[in-house]
Order: structure tokens, then C-alpha cells, then sequence
């Protein structure tokens, strides 16, 4: 016998892998999913980026109240790769956090939660919530005024829980404010034990896939019935089935090569994310935001009305969480396949829906005053001297263009005042702002009286603009 | 193992009230380390939720430094750690009119954003989901719930004083929760 072959066969023998580990790889799964199933592991995948360039940075990342932002410049600017790997790092988290959605869905889609998946379906939903506090103490670690409002809105959302709430908060802070015990918190979180939960979370996930074996493609001539599927599921297996390696797998790694390629090439040519100013809590031209994944939460966070607000704050995440981990227990049996579930497919084209409107609605942030608008030019006023031209100057000075829009003018949060002129009148327009009304505030207590005139010539004039050009 | 052997047979003798009293001590022993353990990590990690924030007066100019237009100033927290850097400021909008000085902490009271005073329409207004709020702090627009938080300003020996606070949070009383 050759020497290594002997030595081989020496490991083999001492090790088990013969005896244990090629029979997992090789369990039979199968063969009908095809390009399905590529969700979960392109997941694992993403999570091994994430552990490979996070240790990287760690060596040299300081997660020390003001000397991190330091070392974030040194990775992003001067290190050898450090652009790339927080790059992949970045792109990788975009990539955890899709992937597991992705998977959530497919698995949702064709009811594999059901008998005897449940476990399965429940430890996902776990490491899907840990993956999310991965995303968010990550987000905040790149420890810039982004990060430092982002613990700072975390606290406050904690607050809001009953008597709790401050405890909380002030856990989160570690100690009544922002200050240099924040950061070391997050980064243990993110670091140690949120990593560590995924590593235990995803072994427990593993042994459960293998104990009861990948699922057949949802067929609505075999509905779930947990007296006879398992026996019907291994004599379909035995007929029909393939080994996972290399029959399946080989699908998975084409999928997780185009998926380390995408992040890899999303490193290289778009970054990493710029960072903003130094982490400090006394800056007030901070303009933050969550990155993408959680702008429709923003969304949700802006627009809700201010009475059910604490109900959300508090109740969304704690009830959404039960609500998706308890799924298996609304049914475990019965149909798998989505033409059979209509409202399975409802929900996911709703959610889907949801998450595309909510975040583009985060990223305009139409319910935001823009405090960049520029000042109306003169074409747009229509006069260059006079009390409507005043008016016309004053609707920037006094903040109204930072929530009314005239002609492609200014922000989004108020009605459009292109053509106020002809729904409203002088008395109206006046009442309106010298009281306030619905989200607006009153002028009273600002304005003078003047002003206040000149800026109602001013709205007056505003009509449709082909009546415009008829004055 | 010889099952002939004398020391196993005597080791038997009353093997279940035995076995029973070694897994009972192998417990209660097992809970005893782990409190060993844990205990003093989590009295380490808790101390700061238990902790009472100081407050103490922050130095933030002279008198003639302020007018009737609201100033950022910047003062430095009650207890900075060493290493806090700029993690250790907090920031207050302060103004003073005929001798009377008005502060607001810069946290807007919805989920905490900086606010900014915006000199023409005199409003506070906040970056982050729309609050808005009037130059006496209370809510012109948006979602928050309580108006600004006032912090006291006092005058000494010709220097301008601010009281430092814990981030002003916005918490929801049980019997809010009630009704």
C-alpha cells in the first residue's frame, strides 16, 4: 500500500469520517428541487464571508470611544485590502440578511415547516432575528454620528417598554448617556455572543435538516399527514432519490460562487459605505439612517399615527417574532403546494410588496422637512419686485419650501402649493398659518404681520400654469 | 469491568439510592459554579442600569455669548470615561432674552434624533421621521410625544452654567398602557 493511503486509512479509521461524515454528505435527498433549495446554503456562505473579513477587521478595528472612528479611516484609506474586505464585509451583511429572507420565503412558500419540520423552520426563525441584531450592532460598530444616533434610537425605542424601559435603555447606553462604555457593548454582541448563537443556532438547524432529511418539491396530489409521511417519504427517497453530494450540492456551489462573487465585485467597485463625522453626540447636523434592509421600518416608524406608536415599538417586534416562529403551530399538516395555499402566496407578494414601498418611501423620506431646499427662482415666482415677489422670497426663509412644494420646488412633507391660489382664499391661507393645522405648525408666535401678507400675495398668485401666463 | 470483582459488588450494594444521591449532588454542585461563574459578570455588566447619574454644572461661556437666537453648546458629560473621546459630549440649544436663559436638551423626544433650530420659521425641527417643534420646545407637528427637554442654566461668578441630565427618554407610564 502507498504511504499515503496508509496514513489515510490510519485517519480514517481513528477519525470516523468514513464512518460518519460521508454518510451525511452523501444522505440522499431529493431530486426534484433543482434550483430551489440553493437559499440556505448560499446563507451559510455568506455567514462564512462574514466570519472570514470580520476577523480580519477585528485586528485592527478599536472599539474605543473615539479612537474606532480612527481605525475605521485607517482600514478604509491606508491598510493593504482594508477598503475591500469592509467592502465585503458591508456587502456580505446585504447578502446575509437577503439570503435569509429569500430562504425564509421559499421554505414559507412550499410549507416545509410542516410535520416534521417544525424544529427546522423554528431555529431559522432564531437565527433569522439574531442575523437582524447582527445587521443592526454591525451597522452601528462602522462608529460614526450614524452609529452614535443609531444607539440612540435603540434606547428610546427600549424606553418606551413599562417600567423596564429606562433600565434598558440605560444597559444599552451603559450608563445614563452616550459615552465610552457604548461601543465595547455592541461590539461583544456582535463579536461574541450574537456569532456564537448563530454558530450553536445553525449546528442545531443542521442536525435537524439531517434527522428529517430535505423535502420533496410540494406536491398537491401528497398532502401532509404526520400518521404516514415519514414512511412514505423514505420509500419515495429509496425510488427516486440522489445523493446530496455531489447530485444536489453542485447546485449550491454554483449558486455561492455567483453569490462571493457579487460581494467580492460589489466590494471592489461600489466600497464600502462612506463614513459620515466622527461619532459625536453634540453634532446636530447628524442626518441619520439605518442602512437599506431596515428602511422600511423607518417608514413604518414615521408614518404610523402617534397613537398606536408605542404598540408598535414595542409590540411589533415582540409579536412579529412569535407570530412567524409559531407558524408551524397554526398548521402542521395537509397541502404543501402554493397553488393549494393562495393566501401562503397572498402574504408573500403583500410582504414583498410592503418591504419594496415602505423602503422606498425610507429613502425619499417625504414626511422629513428637506432642510436644503433651494430658494424659488424668479421664473418660478413669475415677478421680479414687489409684495409677491417678497412673499416668493419668504416662503424659503421662513421654512415653508422645506415641506410645500411649488414647482419643483422644496420638500414633501406638506400639500403642494402650486396652484393654492385658486383652492384657497386670502382669509383661508391666513388662518391656516397663523393657527397651524393637521402636522403644521402655527405661525403666530413668528411671523409679522407684514411678512405674513406679503407671503399670502404671494400664494395667491399661485394658479395652474397655463392660467399663469393668461395674467 | 469484572462484574466478579469485590469492589464493584460492594460499590452496588444500594446502587439506585446512590446514583440517585450522586446525580442530586452533581447538580445542585453543577448550579453552585455556575453562579460561582456568572454572579460577579453579571453585577459587572448590570452596574451601570443601577448606577444613579451624576449631574453636575457644566461651564458653557459667559453671559455675553448669548442673545435672543438659540446657540449650540457643547459641554462634557458628568463622568467621562478616559478613552471617551467625543463619544463623551452632549449638546443643549440655549438662549437668553432680557436675562433669562431657556435650554433644551438637542434630543428630539420621539426616538432621539438630533434636532436643529431652523432661524426663520423659529421651529426645531428633527431630521429623522418629521418632529417639529415650536422655540418653547413644545410639539408644533410629527410624531413626538412630549415636548423638549429643559435643562437648567444658572449664572455664577459671571459664567454661564448648564445641569447636565441622562439622555432624556421618552418612556410610557403603566397607566398609559391601561386604558
Amino acid at each position: 500500500m502507498n504511504p499515503i493511503k496508509k496514513t489515510w486509512n490510519w485517519i480514517d479509521e481513528r477519525s470516523g469520517y468514513s464512518d460518519y461524515v460521508l454518510p451525511l454528505l452523501k444522505h440522499i435527498v431529493p431530486r426534484d428541487a433543482r434550483w430551489w433549495y440553493v437559499f440556505g446554503s448560499a446563507t451559510l456562505t455568506a455567514f462564512l464571508v462574514q466570519v472570514l473579513t470580520g476577523i480580519c477587521l477585528a485586528m485592527v478595528y478599536v472599539p474605543g470611544g473615539d479612537e474606532a472612528y480612527e481605525s475605521l479611516k485607517y482600514i478604509t484609506d491606508q491598510a493593504f485590502m482594508g477598503n475591500l474586505l469592509r467592502g465585503m464585509h458591508f456587502y456580505g451583511a446585504s447578502a446575509m440578511v437577503m439570503l435569509t429572507v429569500m430562504h425564509m420565503c421559499q421554505v414559507y412558500l412550499h410549507a416545509t415547516y410542516k410535520y416534521p419540520r417544525e424544529l427546522n423552520w423554528m431555529s431559522g426563525v432564531v437565527l433569522m432575528m439574531v442575523v437582524f441584531g447582527m445587521a443592526f450592532s454591525g451597522q452601528l460598530l462602522r462608529w460614526d454620528d450614524n452609529g452614535v444616533w443609531s444607539v440612540m434610537v435603540a434606547a428610546e425605542m427600549a424606553a418606551r417598554a413599562p417600567v423596564v424601559g429606562p433600565w434598558i435603555s440605560d444597559f444599552i447606553f451603559g450608563g445614563a448617556v452616550v459615552g465610552g462604555a457604548t461601543l465595547t457593548r455592541f461590539f461583544v454582541f456582535h463579536v461574541f455572543i450574537m456569532p456564537a448563537i448563530i454558530f450553536a443556532g445553525i449546528g442545531l438547524h443542521m442536525v435537524f435538516l439531517l434527522r428529517h432529511g430535505v423535502s420533496e418539491m410540494p406536491n398537491p396530489e401528497q398532502p401532509v399527514d404526520p400518521e404516514t409521511y415519514k414512511e412514505e417519504y423514505e420509500a419515495r427517497l429509496e425510488k427516486t432519490g440522489v445523493p446530496f453530494w455531489p447530485d444536489a450540492m453542485w447546485r449550491d456551489v454554483v449558486f455561492s460562487t455567483f453569490v462571493v462573487a457579487g460581494i467580492v465585485l460589489c466590494a471592489a467597485f461600489l466600497g464600502p459605505p462612506a463614513l459620515s463625522t466622527p461619532p459625536d453626540p453634540s453634532n446636530i447636523h447628524s442626518n441619520p439612517m439605518p442602512d437599506w434592509y431596515f428602511w422600511w421600518y423607518f417608514t413604518v416608524l414615521s408614518v404610523l399615527p402617534s397613537s398606536m406608536e408605542t404598540w408598535i415599538i414595542l409590540g411589533a417586534p415582540v409579536f412579529g417574532f412569535l407570530a412567524v416562529l409559531l407558524v408551524p403551530f397554526i398548521s402542521n399538516k395537509g397541502q404543501r403546494a402554493p397553488s393549494k395555499r393562495p393566501w401562503a402566496v397572498g402574504l408573500i407578494v403583500f410582504g414583498a410588496t410592503s418591504f419594496v414601498v415602505l423602503t422606498i418611501y425610507g429613502y425619499y423620506k417625504p414626511w422629513s422637512p428637506d432642510f436644503g431646499v433651494d430658494p424659488l427662482p424668479e421664473s418660478v415666482i413669475g415677478v421680479s419686485s414687489g409684495p409677491v415677489f417678497e412673499g416668493g422670497q419668504l416662503v424659503h426663509k421662513k421654512g415653508c419650501l422645506y415641506c410645500h412644494h411649488i414647482d419643483g420646488y422644496g420638500g414633501h412633507r406638506g400639500p403642494v402649493l402650486s396652484d393654492i391660489g385658486q383652492k384657497l382664499t386670502r382669509e383661508d391661507i391666513t388662518i391656516r398659518i397663523m393657527n397651524g393645522g393637521y402636522n403644521m405648525p402655527s405661525f403666530a408666535g413668528s411671523i409679522s404681520s407684514e411678512d405674513l401678507s406679503h407671503i399670502v400675495d404671494f400664494l395667491l398668485s399661485r394658479h395652474p400654469t397655463n392660467e399663469k401666463t393668461n395674467e | 469491568m469484572n462484574p466478579e470483582s469485590p469492589e464493584d459488588q460492594v460499590s452496588c450494594e444500594d446502587c439506585a439510592a446512590r446514583r440517585s444521591f450522586l446525580a442530586k449532588i452533581s447538580i445542585a454542585l453543577s448550579g453552585v459554579i455556575g453562579a460561582m461563574m456568572t454572579l460577579p459578570g453579571v453585577a459587572f455588566i448590570l452596574a451601570p442600569v443601577v448606577k444613579k447619574p451624576k449631574e453636575v454644572w457644566r461651564d458653557i461661556g459667559k453671559p455675553e455669548d448669548f442673545n435672543d437666537e438659540f446657540k449650540l453648546v457643547r459641554y462634557e458629560d458628568p463622568a467621562p470615561l478616559p478613552w471617551a473621546g467625543v463619544t463623551s459630549r452632549s449638546g443643549a440649544w440655549v438662549r437668553m432674552i432680557d436675562n433669562e436663559f431657556t435650554a433644551f436638551s438637542i434630543t428630539c423626544r420621539h426616538l432621539g434624533c438630533p434636532v436643529r433650530w431652523v432661524k426663520g420659521p423659529e421651529l426645531f425641527m428633527c431630521p429623522c421621521h418629521g418632529g417639529v417643534y415650536y422655540k418653547d420646545g413644545t410639539v408644533a407637528a410629527g410624531p413626538p410625544p412630549e415636548p423638549l427637554h429643559r435643562m437648567q442654566i444658572r449664572v455664577r461668578d459671571g459664567i454661564v452654567e448648564i445641569k447636565t441630565t441622562p439622555v432624556p427618554l421618552t418612556t410610557t407610564p403603566l397607566k398609559a398602557i391601561d386604558v
